[in-house]
């Protein structure tokens, strides 16, 4: 005897279909804060000739950062306008940064109240755990249902797949503060907002950082499989170096992907290591 | 004056502490009530009260509910039930704001691993409590640094905790609570993560503080010598309840029970009685007044061979024996000629495990002679006493030579 199907296809399609039909006001307005961020990155990234904006990107590195992440900065996106693929990193870069912005501007709240309140985290934990695990392509149907092609369903995608870690780590980095550090700033009479910004904030610091560095890698990843939807971008490089057997073009996107990725990775680590000097 | 007033305090962990309760006023034991529903009695209708000015320790073993009892005074523990008073005003009723009010202004908190945050420097750590109050940055720095004037860090008030040792950070943990100036300190086994040396020193300097600022401390602790050296008055707990509370020498004399007293069987009790608590009054001979007949004569009433002699000022200045004052009487000399000068003398706070090698030099021959700080005789110790003491009787104010 076969039992028949559960008809879990029909019932997901029917959902988005009336999610598309009711909540397009709501999409709409996503999409006009969206577009503008992406519009807002790409326009200052290209404000300037390559060669200057790169100059003044590794010059921001350095300032954040160690010399030889600079370095390695300048030469890696040097190398990339040598290419001719500055056009399509400003685009990918463009896409990374709006999606992780926008992962940190929900994530981190997220992840303080998850961390305040039990329920919040035992409602979270499971949804969040269906966010990671969920393969990263069939995010990019619905995404493309409510939004359309482009660069909207791509930040979409990239924020549900690259926001896990964000709240993750801000939950963590709260509740790992030491129990007598939170005993004490109760004990001097904090309020709760005190005890939040004045200790448990800055002491979950480089446990949050280190999330949205995730967040960041995760998004860039992410932002490439988005080109599949019309994202733009280095992923459009390497799709098509794929369509075509092309292996030099594939790794030439490869390549430019790598290089921002390492550059993003040690400026956001660096950014997380506190530079409290020691006399 | 009364400064906290706990009554009937306890507390309860678990599911349905209104269940425990009820058991709790049945009379079961932590124990049972464990065993019985899993639910843990942190303390147990704790009742006490403590003068203004006054140190008062709370002594137990790991486990007994000392540090859940002193967090309950601040609400850092939600009681279950019972009252807390502090000036009259019952915490336990606060709501949140007239709570926070009372931590910021009358109570300050010292913890057992210091809690200092690391990411602020020792001045921004000893800043916080006045931070919060939104205190203005260069008058809170002004008295954070006074602060660290009183333990002696001022010079590292941009040092980070984790760049000071152990006894230094709790310095600083003292300096943090002393800045908002409150009436009440509480410290949670404050000293206990320190090494022995650097503990007593704490001991000494919080004593020293204490002589100059008379807050009301109300001190943690599971170390029964600590307890003796600061507290004016010490309770004693177990499985959350306090089984006894009296001065160092009520509850090493007079035990409770018999907890209590296995609890201080181990203390040495000459390190803790002194000269004072085992002296006794002595009749004094004031130079210049009496003669020698007066002397002979008050040796015979009280069976004793010996008289102190005094100035008119009670000024001790020495030991006259009885054959001291025959010769006076027959020879005709003066009562200076014969006079004992090199008697031991000891201070009314000397312990006796200090006075009894002394009086073991010269073999106890003469009472040892107590006086105060002036110098002016208040009472002698005989040999009978120190033999008494040192056998574990305590206090024996009858005895005799």
């Amino acid at each position: 005897m076969q039992l028949p199907k559960i008809p879990l296809e029909q019932w997901i399609d029917t959902f988005v279909t009336w999610l598309t039909e009711n909540f397009s006001g709501l999409f709409d307005f996503i999409t006009n804060i969206i577009e503008p961020t992406v519009d807002f990155f790409q326009m200052i990234l290209t404000l300037a000739p390559p060669v200057i904006t790169v100059a003044v990107i590794s010059l921001l590195v350095l300032l954040a950062s160690r010399l030889s992440v600079a370095l390695f900065t300048l030469v890696g996106l040097l190398l990339i306008v040598n290419l001719q693929l500055w056009e399509q990193s400003v685009e990918t870069i463009s896409l990374v940064l709006t999606a992780s912005l926008v992962s940190v501007i929900i994530g981190v709240p997220l992840g303080i109240l998850a961390a305040r309140k039990q329920w919040v985290q035992n409602i979270l934990t499971p949804v969040l755990d269906f966010m990671q695990t969920m393969p990263a392509f069939v995010y990019l149907i619905p995404a493309v249902f409510f939004f359309a092609l482009g660069a909207v369903p791509g930040v979409i995608a990239s924020v549900i797949f690259a926001m896990p870690p964000t709240i993750r780590l801000t939950n963590l980095g709260i509740r790992q503060v030491p129990k007598d550090l939170i005993e004490a700033a109760d004990a001097f009479g904090s309020t709760s907002f005190q005890k939040l910004f004045k200790v448990q904030l800055p002491l979950a610091k480089s446990t949050i950082m280190a999330g949205m560095n995730q967040t960041i890698m995760l998004s860039l990843s992410m932002v490439v499989i988005a080109s599949m939807i019309g994202a733009g971008g280095l992923g459009d490089v390497v799709l098509q170096a794929i369509s075509r057997l092309e292996v030099g073009q594939g790794f030439e996107g490869g390549l430019a992907i790598v290089i921002i990725a390492i550059v993003l990775d040690r400026v956001t680590q660096s950014l997380g290591n506190g530079k409290r000097k020691i006399s | 004056m009364k400064k906290f007033e706990v009554e009937d305090l306890t507390k309860i962990f678990g599911r349905s502490p209104v269940k425990g309760l009820e058991l709790v006023r049945q009379g079961k034991e932590k124990e049972e009530i464990l065993k019985e529903t899993g639910m843990t009695v942190g303390v147990n209708r704790a009742s006490f009260s403590v003068d203004s000015g006054e140190v008062f320790v709370i002594m137990g073993l790991s486990g007994s509910g000392k540090s859940t009892l002193v967090r309950l005074l601040n609400r850092l523990i939600e009681p279950t039930e019972g009252s807390v008073k502090l000036d009259g005003e019952d915490i336990t009723k606060m709501n949140s704001e007239q709570l926070r009010e009372a931590r910021r202004t009358k109570m300050g908190m010292v913890f057992q691993r210091f809690a200092l945050f690391p990411h602020k420097s020792v001045c921004e750590n000893v800043e916080y409590g006045l931070e919060i109050q939104g205190v203005p940055k260069q008058e809170r720095n002004k008295k954070a640094l006074e602060s660290l004037g009183l333990v002696g860090l001022e010079n590292y008030a941009d040092s980070y905790p984790d760049q000071l040792s152990g006894g230094m950070q709790q310095r600083v943990g003292l300096a943090r609570a002393l800045a908002n100036d409150p009436d009440i300190l509480l410290m949670d086994e404050a000293f206990s993560a320190l090494d022995p040396l650097i503990r007593k020193d704490m001991q000494d300097e919080l004593m020293d503080l204490q002589s100059s600022m008379q807050k009301t401390i109300i001190f943690i602790t599971h170390d029964l010598d600590e307890a003796l050296r600061i507290g004016d008055r010490i309770a004693l707990m177990k499985d959350g309840k306090i089984v006894q509370i009296g001065t160092p020498e009520d509850i090493l004399t007079n035990p409770a029970n018999e907890y209590v007293e296995k609890f201080v069987e181990d203390v040495n009790l000459t390190k803790v009685l002194t000269a004072s608590s085992i002296m006794k009054r002595s009749e004094a001979l004031v130079l210049g007044k009496d003669g020698p007949r007066v002397a002979l004569k008050r040796m015979r009433e009280k069976g004793t061979s010996t008289v102190m002699v005094v100035g008119r000022d009670r000024t001790f200045l020495g030991v006259l024996t009885a054959e001291g004052a025959k010769e006076v009487a027959e020879n005709g000399k003066s009562i200076e000629d014969v006079l004992i000068k090199d008697a031991v003398v000891v201070e009314e706070d000397t312990p006796v495990s200090d006075l009894l090698p002394k009086m073991a030099e010269n073999q106890f021959a003469y009472p040892a002679v107590v006086t105060n700080e002036q110098g002016k005789l208040r009472g002698v110790v005989v040999r009978g006493a120190m033999f008494a003491a040192l056998a574990g009787n305590g206090v024996n104010n009858d005895a005799t030579s």
